[in-house]
């Protein structure tokens, strides 16, 4: 429900076209005293209610305020401790702290996608994919509704956390849906592939909302 | 028959499929799984754990592992068997068959419920403090790993305060905690539906559940902040010092 309801063609279409911006420069930045990048919450496009009525605004602000700037303040942190590890020539703890950088990391990269996939309806949200990811998702999936059955049927079936991806391989240059696990970002399923949607199947993300549904 | 003496003090236990991984050879469990009703009525964890959570997190996500684990047993080579043995058959060395999810969290929520009583939390005291007190130095560092364990499980699981035995048996393993902790008391973490059971070797004592389900009507993102109060109120340490015993005799 929340692919058709929530899609917006413009950003998956321009990634597409090759003219979005990399992932990375999106993600706001501030210059560290120690000359380390500190990661802040991205602003939204759209008030937290804007959502209404396919995400309420309580969940959107406790997705964004709380569990996406937990992400991000613990990202730094670990930056931190591995910038240290890495001056004194720590490896057992620069090898350690890369379970909390890429739980937290993959955090910050996969809501901040998230994020940018979301529309209010007045804005685009929920309209179909048109042009050349329209056409993309028939080739490699039959149809629009045949790629909704299978995120939803992919996303229903993931155990504990994850995510849920409509994916470029950039390789084969086909569409893919994927999961991942946890906060793993789509890449850790393979080099090439280039998330354009992301569903959080977190229960944080729908749960005060549908609760176990 | 000396191991039908024991028995666990909850009202309300119906079948003993929760306790049944303790025998070893002991009789079959029918294997028509149903969903066991907390020892407390629903609204019993209040104000800590609300109604509303019981209702949900019992009430639908329990029921729903019962459902599907029914559904995808009936009429396979697992029907018949014991819970227990469908865990450690489906877990199958980490590489996990389908019933392993829905076995597993059932068994893992009837064990949750019995680690909870109205009016719960403070010490414990007796045998298992004075193990808790040798094996982590005093109660407070108990609390202090197993609050860690419990808010650095990343993702969904569950954190245990469990008993090693020493007869470890490594073949149903993968990836187990140290094994060179014998006949003591551990504090694991373990991700998704993955129990102590597996392992072999482990009793489990005490669990808490860290999927957000079970927090999140009342602590939202609060994780720390539901893990204590879960020991502060909730923690019903007659149901743990009962399972030690029971630990105890059966690995001796």
């Amino acid at each position: 429900m929340a692919a058709r309801a929530l899609l917006t063609r413009k950003t998956l279409a321009s990634v597409l076209r090759n003219d979005a911006k990399p992932l990375g420069v999106g993600i706001a930045a501030a210059t560290h005293s120690r000359g380390l990048h500190v990661y802040t919450l991205p602003d939204l496009d759209y008030d937290y209610g804007a959502l209404e009525p396919a995400i309420n605004g309580e969940i959107m602000q406790l997705h964004h305020q709380k569990h996406h700037q937990t992400y991000i303040t613990n990202y730094n942190k670990a930056l931190e401790q591995l910038q240290d590890a890495v001056a004194k020539a720590d490896s057992p703890a620069s090898v350690k702290l890369q379970a909390a950088i890429k739980f937290n990391g993959g955090g910050h990269i996969n809501h901040s996608i998230f994020w940018k996939n979301l529309a209010p309806v007045r804005e685009g949200g929920g309209e179909p994919p048109k042009g050349s990811l329209g056409w993309a998702i028939d080739t490699h999936f039959g149809s629009f509704e045949a790629l909704i059955q299978k995120v939803n049927a992919e996303g229903a079936a993931l155990q504990g956390s994850g995510w849920v991806w409509l994916g470029l391989d950039k390789e084969l240059k086909r569409l893919v849906v994927e999961t991942t696990a946890n906060q793993d970002p789509l890449v850790t399923k393979g080099p090439s592939l280039v998330p354009l949607l992301g569903i959080d199947v977190w229960e944080h993300a729908y749960y005060l909302q549908f609760s176990n549904v | 028959m000396l191991i039908r003496a024991f028995s666990f003090n909850f009202a309300g236990l119906q079948n003993v499929s929760g306790i049944n991984f303790l025998f070893k050879e002991g009789p079959k469990v029918n294997a028509k799984f149903e969903l066991k009703p907390p020892p407390y009525p629903l609204n019993g964890l209040e104000p800590v754990m609300s109604q509303q959570t019981l209702e949900f997190h019992w009430g639908k996500h329990h029921r729903t592992y019962v459902e599907n684990l029914k559904k995808q047993v009936v009429g396979t080579e697992l029907d018949g068997k014991s819970l227990e043995e469908i865990i450690v058959t489906s877990y199958n060395k980490g590489d996990i068959l389908p019933s392993f999810n829905n076995a597993a969290q059932v068994w893992n929520h009837d064990f949750f419920w019995e680690c909870m009583k109205p009016g719960g939390g403070g010490k414990p005291s007796g045998e298992l403090l004075e193990l808790i007190e040798r094996d982590f130095g005093s109660f407070e560092k108990f609390l202090d790993e197993f609050k860690a364990a419990a808010a650095t499980q990343f993702g969904s699981g569950w954190a245990w305060l469990a008993y090693r035995a020493s007869k470890f048996d490594g073949e149903n393993a993968a990836n187990p905690p140290s094994p060179n902790e014998d006949n003591k008391l551990v504090v694991i973490k373990s991700p998704n539906a993955v129990n102590p059971l597996v392992w072999g070797g482990y009793y489990p004592l005490l669990t808490i559940d860290v999927w957000e389900h079970a927090y999140y009507l009342d602590f939202q993102n609060r994780r720390p902040d539901y893990i204590s109060v879960f020991m502060d109120k909730l923690v019903s340490w007659d149901a743990v010092s009962s399972r030690l015993e029971q630990a105890k005799a059966l690995s001796a």
